[in-house]
């Protein structure tokens, strides 16, 4: 009666029909061992344009992780089975939608299924929203790639951890790396995506490139809308610049559509590009990643993961099953499940299953070695990990016909993150005091 | 009213307070951020009346919560009542303001155009760094006059809060719906030109739609902002507005109940499909829509209608 004849435009019916039909590759999907123990909530980009770089790669990190762990073969120090030997029941999550949504799927995980550990999140808005969440829940949440320094600087948290390093040391080693590698620039650009992870990643840049060397002149600062996938106006105005070298965190699609694009006009042949987070796009550029390119991968992971038998094993079990090496977001996930697991084992004393309160205070301040080499949970009150991270440069070898990154430089943990009890900004502004190089 | 209707609603009111005692917790914070969007949806039903369709209502949603925010941050005020109040107040001046030049268009030009005014929003909140940009900013936890609750009474009360004031809203709205104005926007949407003929000023019909689905919207976000604690730009993005859209449909524009019923099972549903199909979750919401638009073209409203009509046609 109401949409009889004259509806506002059966048009609009279609498109909001047809814009949530869209359907994400299909994936094994996990099934959960029988008589499980130990229940985790894995929360991570399953659909939508963070899947592909960190969302599918972090949750088949853990679905290889658990199922090892399970089958009790990870390499000692984590050979028990499962969680101190109760197995565990993993349950995925897809972390696109809304906040609300994020929020809402949280307490699902936390107050309807029961589980023991929530591990996940790639958003770092994800993350600001589910950490007073998961305190006031007194849940036991694990953050594997959100990058955002803001989660322990605000407040201290008891219930949440993070293994992998905040945001801060990808910039600060990057600005580290390109002093020590290129001496003679005397002006840089920056392009990144305009919302908070390229705004907080120019930020944090540009402020350590201003103490280590006051004089360089930054020349271009774009910021090109998120998943713009087109940057011609944004290549001719770089090649207008003088500028040697250009920071970009841009990751995936946009990524891979910028390196495409600025190939055409050679402008990696005037500048060269800095990528923070290139690390997730070699194996799929493979030789359209112009060769010189620096490339971080968020810690020391991927191929630049220190060389050890964890770090092997891990490469290996996880390109036998998906065709295709880690990537960061893998190994982060890799090592927050590990860091859980040790806490675990930590506070089980007896037969009986340790409490929440018990993991949680066996957590804070732990130190292990993990795939992408040893990590400390040092700051935020012992709740999140700083680790040694690097840098280096890309060549596609040809004669092997695959990515390497050569020239690293490693960056203790002490160099490029600020000491306990400081904010990361204001370290940085500060001149990066009590960084132990 | 009729009667029976009244006992109807009377009796859900009843019903959804009883299960704020014993549902678990996990429920209740599902039919919480339901019901604050059902207030979103019931303005939505209130435009789609007069044969307007809002694809921007994101606009007064993000507005009602950004102001809880930041009235909380910088305000000091914690009053979960009061902050409710200035979020909606807030969102419906808005819509008061951008109401001069939306009244004036129709059809798809007024959906565009509220959508372009949603996205603007958007494109500021995402430049303003000191906000968080895209990450968003925490909400304080709010206190109901003095009693300042926590976990699990606090999450009870915000439910109650939610009840409170969608049946307030809902009441409001279905005297409105009866009302001279109300009644007007059907003949609106068939024929414009009849109105104004008629000595009615169809530009001010539709402004003080635009006020009223605005406060209800702003309002829905002030409690969505509470119930999560936490805002981000996103609240303002088109996709957030097609959603509420969505709803619309699949409660359909033919009751004040239907928003809130719609509202709830498009929340369980969601809710299911990322249980059930955790990587095509898209697709199953997709098709309860589809299949909706089949079967119950004037969405799940329409049931209770057709209920009254079985009814009705029994006994003469």
């Amino acid at each position: 009666m109401l949409f009889a004849v004259r509806t506002p435009g059966h048009a609009f019916l279609w498109f909001v029909l047809f814009s949530l039909l869209d359907v994400a590759p299909i994936q094994a999907q996990n099934v959960a061992p029988p008589g499980a123990t130990v229940k985790l909530g894995i929360v991570s980009f399953l659909t939508g344009p963070a899947a592909a770089p960190f969302g599918i790669p972090g949750r088949n990190g853990a679905e290889i992780m658990i199922e090892t762990m399970n089958a009790g073969k990870v390499p000692t120090p984590f050979n028990k089975v499962g969680f101190g030997g109760s197995t565990i029941d993993a349950k995925y999550i897809d972390e696109t939608g809304s906040t609300a949504n994020v929020v809402t799927e949280f307490r699902n995980l936390v107050q309807r299924d029961q589980v023991d550990a929530v591990v996940g999140y790639v958003s770092s808005g994800s993350c600001l929203a589910v950490t007073p969440v998961a305190e006031e829940l007194k849940a036991l949440t694990v953050f594997y790639d959100c990058g955002t320094p803001r989660i322990f600087e605000e407040k201290p948290r008891a219930y949440v951890f993070r293994v992998s390093p905040h945001a801060t040391m990808d910039n600060v080693a990057a600005a580290r790396y390109l002093l020590a590698k290129k001496s003679d620039i005397t002006s840089y650009s920056g392009l990144n995506q305009n919302y908070a992870w390229g705004q907080d990643s120019w930020r944090d840049f540009a402020a350590a490139m201003e103490v280590l060397a006051p004089k360089m002149a930054v020349d271009k600062v774009l910021f090109p809308k998120l998943f713009a996938g087109e940057y011609g106006a944004e290549i001719s105005t770089l090649l207008t610049s003088k500028s040697q070298v250009l920071h970009t965190s841009f990751y995936d699609g946009d990524l891979e559509a910028f390196i495409y694009q600025e190939q055409a006009r050679a402008l990696d042949k005037r500048m060269t590009i800095l990528s923070t987070t290139g690390e997730t796009a070699i194996w799929r550029l493979r030789d359209k990643m112009p060769n010189g390119t620096i490339i971080g991968a968020r810690g020391t992971n991927g191929p630049l993961a220190p060389d050890s038998e964890l770090n092997r094993w891990f490469q290996k079990i996880y390109s036998d099953r998906y065709g295709i090496p880690p990537t960061y977001p893998a190994y982060q996930m890799a090592m927050s499940l590990l860091g859980l697991k040790l806490a675990y084992e930590k506070a089980k004393t007896g037969e009986a299953k340790p409490t929440t309160d018990e993991v949680a205070a066996a957590f804070k301040g732990i130190e292990f070695e993990g795939p992408s080499g040893s990590v400390k949970l040092a700051i935020g009150d012992g709740h999140q990990g700083i680790s040694q991270t690097a840098y280096g440069t890309y060549r596609f070898n040809k004669e092997k016909n695959e990515p390497e990154i050569v020239d690293v430089v490693r960056f203790p943990a002490e160099c490029v993150n600020p000491p306990a009890g400081l904010k990361a900004d204001d370290w940085i502004k500060d001149g990066m005091k009590g960084a132990k190089c | 009213m009729v009667w029976s209707d009244r006992i109807a609603a009377g009796s859900a009111f009843l019903a959804a307070v009883i299960a704020g005692f014993v549902l678990p917790d996990w429920m209740i914070s599902l039919a919480t951020i339901a019901f604050a969007n059902g207030l979103v949806v019931l303005g939505l039903i209130v435009m789609w009346r007069a044969g307007l369709v809002s694809f921007g209502q994101a606009l007064y949603y993000c507005m009602g919560g950004y102001a809880v925010a930041l009235i909380g941050r910088w305000g000091g005020v914690t009053d979960a009542l009061l902050l409710v109040l200035l979020g909606g107040l807030s969102a419906a001046g808005v819509a008061f303001v951008v109401g001069f030049l939306l009244a004036r268009y129709r059809e798809i030009f007024f959906a565009m155009l509220s959508l372009a005014l949603s996205m603007i929003l958007y494109g500021l909140l995402v430049k303003t760094e000191s906000l968080g940009s895209t990450d968003g900013l925490n909400v304080t936890a709010p206190t109901f006059l003095g009693y300042a609750p926590h976990q699990e009474e606090l999450l009870v009360a915000l439910y109650f809060l939610v009840l409170v004031v969608c049946a307030t809203a809902a009441l409001l709205i279905s005297a409105y719906f009866r009302s001279l104005a109300g009644a007007l926007a059907i003949p609106v949407r068939d024929n414009e030109l009849r109105v104004e003929f008629m000595g009615m000023s169809v530009s001010r019909l539709i402004h003080t739609k635009l006020v009223i689905s605005g406060l209800l919207a702003g309002t829905g976000g002030a409690l969505v902002a509470l119930a999560i604690g936490h805002v981000d730009p996103n609240m303002s993005y088109w996709t957030t507005s097609g959603e509420f859209v969505f709803i619309t449909i699949l409660a359909g524009a033919g009751s004040v109940g239907a928003a809130f019923i719609g509202s709830l099972a498009f929340e369980s549903v969601r809710s299911f499909a990322f249980t059930m199909l955790p990587q095509l979750w898209q697709m199953l919401l997709g098709s309860v829509l589809l299949l909706t638009i089949l079967f119950l073209p004037q969405g799940l409203g329409s049931l209770i209608q057709r209920l009254h009509w079985g009814r009705k046609a029994k006994a003469p």
